[in-house]
């Protein structure tokens, strides 16, 4: 166990650069297998001294109905997105949202932004204050650009409620 | 039958991409020429699978690959260098 | 056509119709931060269709096992969110005026505090 532990750090990473390389190749030819395993070994031990710790997801049955309830709502927002496109400029009610989150650490914070960005009609724009590191413990906020603004605090307990909770279950942070 | 749907769905394509030159072209600022030039590697990508689909190679998902790389660490680099003025530091 | 082109030739309509409408948005929209919205999501929204039709078609119509495609979705939608974070941060560096309208364009200036923590 513990020589398992050593060669793999990192066993979802692995497995992610395994099945990659072999999508990369299109085929699970026998040659194509050692390079993917040698690979799925390596890279994860090169560039260990780059990464900074990450929290690991707890709760994987919960992060596999957040991927399938992002892909839902990223087909909502665009027809949503498109209705405001095909419709007239002077309708757009465009502004700028400032989310205050309850989240402190950079994995959950990344995603979270992510998800922001391809769903309900906004765009994030920055978290704020910068310094993930130096300062992780005070409170990060969300700048958001949304296209049609009608009701600031509507829009900052929906995103609190469908996409920060799930992540903050998730991480168990 | 499929084939002519899909040409036309190639035309179509072909339409944005003169939609996002005329974007590039148009600017006004350096981010929306950046927008543009990055929504033009993403509707390539478009053409080149519609053109799979068309030919029914396999052969072009690796140039489609490629594409999306470049055009996607091109984008950030020219993203960094505005804000910093600089890419590496 | 079988059932299953039909499947295609709809992903393949919906897929261009998405991509033209990310253009149209890029055009059309009145500033820089309206426009993002359209080749963010429509745009990406479109390829994903796009390439779902072309693993349609290479899987069960010219029967050859071909998940590359997956690849080309997994890193548009991995990469699209970053480049649009990338190009608002520099719009915001730049100072683009939002248009006319829009709400709340003090939180522009007050980001500068905001990231120094205070």
């Amino acid at each position: 166990m513990n020589f398992i532990n050593t060669l793999l750090p990192t066993p979802a990473r692995s497995l992610l650069l395994f099945v990659v390389w072999l999508l990369l190749n299109n085929s699970v030819a026998p040659i194509h297998l050692i390079v993917a395993a040698v690979l799925a070994v390596l890279i994860p031990q090169l560039t260990a001294p780059f990464r900074d710790p990450q929290p690991p997801i707890r709760r994987w049955g919960l992060a596999l109905r957040y991927i399938g309830r992002v892909l839902l709502d990223i087909v909502l927002a665009n027809l949503q997105v498109i209705k405001l496109v095909l419709g007239p400029n002077k309708n757009l009610r465009p502004g700028f949202v400032l989310v205050p989150l309850a989240i402190t650490e950079a994995l959950p914070l990344t995603i979270l932004a992510g998800t922001v960005s391809l769903t309900p009609g906004t765009v994030s724009a920055e978290i704020l204050p910068y310094q993930l590191h130096e300062n992780s413990a005070k409170p990060k906020f969300l700048l958001l650009h949304v296209l049609d603004l009608q009701n600031e605090a509507e829009l900052i307990a929906s995103i609190k409620q469908r996409y920060e909770q799930p992540l903050k279950e998730i991480f168990q942070c | 039958m499929l084939n002519q749907i899909v040409l036309i769905a190639m035309i179509g394509i072909g339409i944005a991409l003169l939609l996002n030159l005329w974007a590039l072209l148009r600017g006004p600022s350096v981010p929306d020429r950046l927008l543009a030039l990055d929504t033009m590697y993403i509707n390539s990508i478009a053409l080149l699978l519609c053109y799979g689909i068309y030919a029914a190679s396999s052969l072009h998902f690796e140039a489609a690959l490629l594409i999306a790389m470049l055009g996607f660490v091109s984008t950030v680099a020219v993203c960094k260098f505005m804000l910093r003025g600089d890419i590496i530091e | 056509m079988t059932w299953l082109e039909w499947i295609i030739a709809l992903l393949v309509i919906a897929g261009t119709l998405f991509v033209l409408l990310g253009s149209v948005a890029l055009i059309k929209l009145p500033d820089f931060y309206t426009r993002l919205h359209g080749p963010t999501k429509a745009t990406t929204l479109g390829l994903g269709s796009l390439v779902l039709a072309s693993m349609v078609f290479f899987n069960f119509i010219e029967q050859q096992l071909n998940l590359q495609q997956l690849l080309i979705a997994l890193f548009l939608f991995i990469s699209a969110p970053v480049t649009a974070y990338m190009l608002i941060k520099a719009g915001l560096h730049q100072k683009l005026a939002p248009t006319a309208g829009t709400q709340q364009q003090e939180l522009m200036k007050q980001r500068d505090k905001l990231a120094k923590g205070e």
